[in-house]
């Protein structure tokens, strides 16, 4: 048994990267933590970095992977958004690192639990964003995301992102492979033109004016655009060797389903536990995850929702004054349909705000009853204004 | 300003914001300049004062450490040179004199007093 | 330390090379020249956002015959700490050259500043750099504003002289003191007055084991307004007033590494620059602010020789 952090910290001491620089921050301590107890008893030979503050902890990791480095860190909340400015920065050196990004909600107010407050603002920074929805994902995750990140045609950071205190700390069933197989698979990394190489110097991070500046982020962004098609290799390669395959998106009884829920990361259990309460009662409900958001993969998205009754978007971050990132991406990926799918959004879960079967349900039913007036809805918010059901939690 | 033929589409750029080491040496920034060192060689004892506190690295020398002259192609005309030289070697005239047309008349913000406390 | 040898320095091709965009006349790049004449051993340098920083990776062209990252403004300490480690790792596989040198650099802004944090976790962590701050006391690459390195009564563009105020009101800090305050293994302060003086104290803290951090003034000819090519003289008087003085710390103890011989009052170097005009105006000469910095001299140059004294027993 162990947790989602700790998983990702096993997965880390198989891996053995060369450098990690990281700074502790709830929920995502027990990564640094973990990874130094693997430091000090010598089971690992990376140079570990504690840094000052997050924002040195990317920036070490930064100069180490465009050095010729593999590196790993982990942060959350507002530790992530310490990073923030580099981030981008990140991605435009083509630095392949891997992040384990602990959801957490961004302050204030301050709050430790769970939700997509803090990656929700990455989503622009060029990075790819996985979300798992329980530990041994997590683990599987980080021996795929190496090879993912660091692929030639890819050359982007990735966060692994799970949900903090629910995935994090949890413990439940987790297999792991062998540390030969682990480091097998993950082999070695290869950087185009590593800043380490003195006999042929190359300078990083110039000043670029508008004549040049575009092409530059283009190129980059096809790293990304990359990205389907390497991790659909790199996963088939892994699941041969684990059993398990992950999609960029996962259906659950989404085939012939009316009404589908979208969801991400561990409240995927509670929606997947009602859906099949509801398929005994005879409705025919399925639930959609979105694991990889960044890059979204519209066309498997569009394909799962096409032609249902009614689909309902779980996003467990808001953007205060705009659609939310989850709902925003569906709608987009379902403008090209033929026949227009009616789709309803919801924020659930900010702070850490419990997702029970009971919730799951009342969407399944606005969604069979047609209820679809614009707006977004809160589930399990107290509300003076809502109805009398809808505030008991 | 990167010269036209230097322009690359996207797939054609180096991954990464890369460029290469020592590429600025295509770049002439000599053509900033408004005043020009000239350097008499029978007054120079290659002290190398001036190779030592060019901003520009525009102080040529040869193998023996003689300073034989100065790069145009890079010197800003910023007399530092000039003005470090022991031996009063170099003085800065105005490039008109080595212009057929009249280059611009010099510009920029009033200097302090240094020139005067140096005696200049 | 091998020797040091001006006409063999000739021979060498610098890090930093031509082509740069750097005003006519400015101090930084000569400064960052002579910083790396003494170095023999190859190096990857670090730059903080600034002027050096911009004007030298103008692209598709860069000014650096050796690798070279710019992150962002705040973290050049903790991108040369990145690289460090990096190289710690992997240099046994046979990947990169062993005996490879990491420098960093900033101006007052990236280091004095918004950088202290990560140069003073650099320092901390014990990496094996070297910090080099090219400090013109102010934010020149977005035009000569206040930082925490100017001095009293200059005129910056956010503490302007006016009607009403002579210039910034407060003191620079000492931070020369606050990175000698991290224990480190070596720290020194000099500027263009002697190139072998700035040569030799970088070739110094390069080839010292552990962190090393170099403070050196440097003039930017628009903020202080002077003329280009008096650099090296300001900075002459500069070290002959003791405004700035040039010394050394290496293990714990401190070391003059020039006692100007004559005084000179801190009035001439003052004088000698346009950003500090308002305090000679024309019947109304700022006496009180002229011996203000007189004093602020003098008792910072007691307090230096004080250390140097108790560090020496």
């Amino acid at each position: 048994m162990t947790s989602g952090n700790l998983a990702f910290a096993e997965a880390m001491r198989q891996i053995n990267p060369d450098v990690v620089a990281a700074y502790p921050i709830t929920p995502s301590t027990e990564i640094p933590m973990k990874f130094a107890e693997f430091v000090a008893d010598g089971r690992v030979d990376t140079e570990f970095i504690a840094v000052e503050s997050e924002h040195s902890a990317i920036t070490a990791c930064v100069g180490a992977s465009v050095s010729g480095a593999r590196v790993m860190t982990a942060s959350s909340a507002n530790g992530v958004a310490l990073m923030h400015e580099i981030f981008p920065i990140a991605a435009a050196f083509r630095a392949p690192i891997v992040f384990g990004l602990v959801n957490r909600s961004l302050g204030a107010p301050v709050n430790i639990h769970c939700d997509h407050s803090d990656s929700m603002p990455e989503r622009d920074s060029g990075w790819i964003q996985i979300y798992c929805e329980d530990a041994q994902e997590v683990y599987d995750t980080v021996i795929l995301s190496v090879r993912l990140a660091e692929h030639p045609d890819v050359r982007t950071p990735v966060f692994i992102c799970q949900d903090g205190f629910i995935t994090s700390h949890c413990y439940e069933p987790v297999e792991f492979l062998s540390d030969e197989a682990a480091r097998g698979f993950a082999g070695t990394y290869e950087r185009a033109y590593p800043l380490l190489d003195v006999d042929n110097p190359v300078s990083y991070g110039s000043f670029v004016m508008s004549e040049d500046y575009f092409e530059i982020k283009r190129n980059q962004i096809e790293g990304l655009n990359n990205v389907p098609r390497v991790y659909g290799e790199t996963m088939r390669e892994l699941a041969a060797l684990t059993g398990r395959e992950y999609g960029a998106v996962e259906r659950y009884m989404t085939d012939d389903a009316d009404y589908v829920v979208v969801v991400m990361s561990s409240a995927t259990g509670v929606a997947k536990d009602v859906v099949d309460s509801l398929r005994r009662e005879g409705v025919r409900a399925g639930c959609l995850r979105v694991r990889v958001f960044r890059p979204f993969p519209a066309d498997e998205v569009r394909e799962a929702l096409e032609g249902k009754l009614g689909v309902a978007v779980l996003d467990r971050s808001a953007s205060p004054g705009g659609v939310a990132p989850l709902a925003a991406e569906v709608k987009s990926a379902l403008y090209d349909c033929e026949t227009r799918v009616p789709v309803k959004d919801y924020i659930f879960g900010l702070g850490g705000r419990d997702f029970f079967p009971s919730d799951a349900r009342r969407v399944f039913d606005d969604l069979s009853s047609g209820n679809f007036e614009p707006g977004v809805r809160y589930i399990g918010l107290r509300d003076k204004c809502a109805a009398a059901e809808e505030c008991v939690i | 300003m990167s010269g036209s033929g230097l322009l690359k589409c996207w797939q054609d750029v180096p991954p990464g914001t890369v460029t290469f080491g020592a590429t600025s040496r295509e770049v002439e920034t000599g053509l900033w300049r408004s005043m020009r060192p000239v350097l008499d060689a029978a007054k120079c004892v290659s002290c190398l004062k001036c190779w030592l506190q060019c901003p520009d690295a525009s102080i040529t020398t040869d193998s023996d450490a003689r300073v034989t002259g100065i790069d145009f192609f890079f010197c800003k005309g910023c007399g530092v040179c000039a003005k470090v030289c022991p031996a009063g070697a170099i003085s800065m005239c105005p490039e008109s004199d080595f212009l057929s047309a009249p280059a611009e008349a010099s510009r920029g913000a009033s200097p302090g007093k240094a020139g005067e406390l140096f005696g200049a | 330390m091998s020797g040091l040898n001006i006409k063999e320095m000739t021979k060498r091709e610098g890090p930093l090379c031509e082509g740069h965009r750097m005003c006519p006349g400015c101090g930084a790049p000569t400064a960052v020249r002579q910083a790396f004449m003494g170095i023999d051993d190859p190096i990857v340098v670090v730059g903080a956002t600034g002027c050096m920083e911009v004007s030298s990776t103008v692209y598709p062209y860069s000014a650096w015959r050796v690798p070279f990252m710019h992150v962002a403004f705040e973290n050049a300490g903790a991108a040369i700490s990145g690289i460090e480690s990096a190289h710690k790792a992997l240099r046994g596989r046979g990947m990169f050259r062993e005996n490879i040198k990491f420098v960093a650099f900033g101006g007052d802004g990236g280091t004095y500043d918004i950088g202290l944090q990560a140069l003073s976790g650099a320092l901390e962590r014990g990496h094996d750099i070297t910090y080099i701050c090219y400090n013109n006391q102010g934010y020149m690459n977005t035009g000569a504003q206040r930082s925490g390195a100017t001095p009293k009564s200059a005129s910056a563009t956010t503490s302007p002289a006016g009607l009403k105020l002579p210039g910034k009101l407060q003191r620079p800090k000492n931070l020369t003191e606050i990175a000698e305050a991290h224990d480190i293994p070596y720290v020194a302060q000099t500027t263009l007055h002697n190139p072998m003086d700035v040569i030799t104290k970088v070739k110094r803290a390069v080839e010292t084991k552990g962190p090393a951090f170099v403070n050196i003034l440097v003039p930017c000819p628009l903020f202080w307004k002077i003329d280009p090519a008096d650099q090296a003289q300001v900075c002459k008087l500069a070290v002959d007033s003791r405004f700035w003085p040039v010394y050394e710390v290496a293990d714990g103890e401190y070391k003059l590494s020039y006692e100007p011989k004559k005084h000179v009052p801190v009035e001439d170097f003052l004088k000698s620059q346009g950003r500090y005009a308002h305090l000679f105006k024309r019947d109304a000469v700022r006496t009180d602010l002229i011996e203000s910095a007189q004093r602020d001299v003098d008792a910072q140059w007691e307090k230096l020789k004080m250390r140097i004294q108790s560090s020496q027993r």
